[in-house]
């Protein structure tokens, strides 16, 4: 055999290959879209068992409240150090209030809220949807004439999506609260004007409800992601473990590439 | 788990998001922006704003009483128009002085009001007529510089 026939060079089998992952790519994303209509087409039917969605919110939103509120609280306390060390060189220590509060509302809460859910939340949402796909349980289901969307993913998905703002806005308040035990309570910086000048540069519409909306479109993210990976794992174990690592991963991507998309429109004349 | 139990600490979970939600509107922000409703715009013109944006605060007395809505630039009489929404709880005397401010050496700068002695109020949508432009650094540095050079000769005689 001439080393002609067997194959291509390896100049040629390396765009090969690059193409093949350029189309599975391509592939992959083109189904993401279709499994997204579906899921949305299949909710209608879950929401008629609200029960569902309810012990979702339960598994991903509550059991998650322990770390989203230890972290909230010391990413708080650090802000409220970091922050009071600078601003105290400029003899502006009063500030720290708005520093704590805009840091966490607009910018922190909602992204390492998602962060911290995706990693918690979304990873067993993956495993356990892989696991089920992997032990022919969701074929069963359509065996059954059980809509395996309307039936596991869509609650699992709806849950995550109720459970992130809420999850967000616990952040920020927690994190409030750290800053203002390390700023007034150790520190000394002065109580009334720690939440003066908070309320008075915080704005509602502004900045809260930004903050919010950021919060919601992470929720819908993070659990699109969760859900479809462990809906595409392949039916092994290492694709299981590889769907979940990639739920993880590219979350993370997600999040803070939409956290710039969202931040340029949401405070562009900020100026 | 029993789905009572599932529920009630659902509706904990969901109780204290909601909590969150609130402490952040209440306690860090200022919600009295929903009440805005009912405020009404004056307008000003200046011949220079210096650094005044969107959103700044008009004070008048040190008390904010509105913020600034909307900076144009008037192309034939070169004026900056700033239009400002007031709080419709305050109104205020015809021959109102319209000031840019700074706060502190480097702080930002608004709109103060220094209320007249005039019986009549201003309207919504009135344009307040005596106004002062934001001290320019540059200009005030300059005015003492020439000021300086011109008794300079003088005191050395």
């Amino acid at each position: 055999m001439s080393k002609r026939e067997s194959g291509p060079g390896p100049l040629l089998s390396t765009i090969a290959s690059i193409g093949h992952h350029v189309t599975d790519a391509l592939q992959r994303l083109g189904f993401a879209s279709r499994f997204f209509v579906m899921l949305l087409l299949c909710s209608g039917q879950s929401f008629r068992r609200p029960n569902l969605t309810i012990r979702e919110i339960y598994y991903s939103g509550f059991q998650s409240l322990l770390i989203i509120m230890v972290s909230g609280l010391f990413i708080g306390m650090v802000l409220g150090m970091q922050g009071y060390e600078t601003l105290q060189r400029y003899g502006s220590a009063d500030a720290l209030g708005i520093l704590v509060a805009l840091s966490l509302v607009r910018e922190l809460g909602p992204v390492v809220a998602a962060l911290l859910f995706a990693s918690r939340a979304g990873s067993s949402i993956t495993a356990e949807i892989g696991l089920m796909k992997a032990t022919e349980q969701l074929t069963a289901m359509d065996m059954m004439a059980v809509n395996p969307i309307a039936r596991v993913v869509a609650p699992r998905f709806w849950g995550g999506v109720i459970s992130m703002p809420l999850l967000a806005a616990l952040f920020s308040a927690t994190g409030v609260f750290g800053g203002y035990l390390i700023g007034v309570v150790f520190i000394g910086v002065d109580d009334g004007a720690f939440w003066s000048q908070m309320q008075a540069s915080v704005d509602f519409r502004y900045d809260i409800w930004s903050g919010i909306v950021k919060s919601f479109v992470f929720g819908v993210a993070v659990s699109l992601i969760a859900v479809f990976e462990g809906y595409d794992a392949l039916p092994t174990a290492e694709g299981v473990s590889s769907s979940i690592k990639s739920t993880v991963v590219k979350s993370a991507l997600a999040i803070l590439a939409l956290d710039f998309v969202l931040t340029s429109f949401m405070f562009r004349e900020a100026g | 788990m029993s789905r009572k139990l599932l529920d009630l600490w659902v509706g904990f979970f969901v109780a204290l998001g909601l909590a969150g939600v609130l402490f952040l509107a209440l306690k860090v922000g200022n919600l009295s922006a929903a009440n805005f409703s009912e405020a009404y715009p004056l307008t000003a013109k200046f011949a220079n704003i210096g650094g005044l944006k969107v959103r700044a605060p008009v004070k008048s007395a040190g008390v904010v009483v509105g913020r600034v809505a909307d900076v144009r630039f008037d192309p034939e009489t070169y004026e900056a128009v700033v239009t400002f929404s007031i709080d419709g709880r305050y109104h205020f005397p015809k021959d109102t002085f319209a000031l840019i401010l700074t706060s502190g050496l480097l702080g930002e700068q608004y709109i103060g009001l220094d209320p007249g002695g005039d019986e009549k109020m201003l309207k919504p949508g009135d344009v307040i007529a005596k106004t002062q432009s934001a001290v320019v650094l540059e200009k005030l540095i300059s005015q003492f510089m020439f000021n300086k050079a011109s008794e300079g000769p003088a005191a050395n005689q």
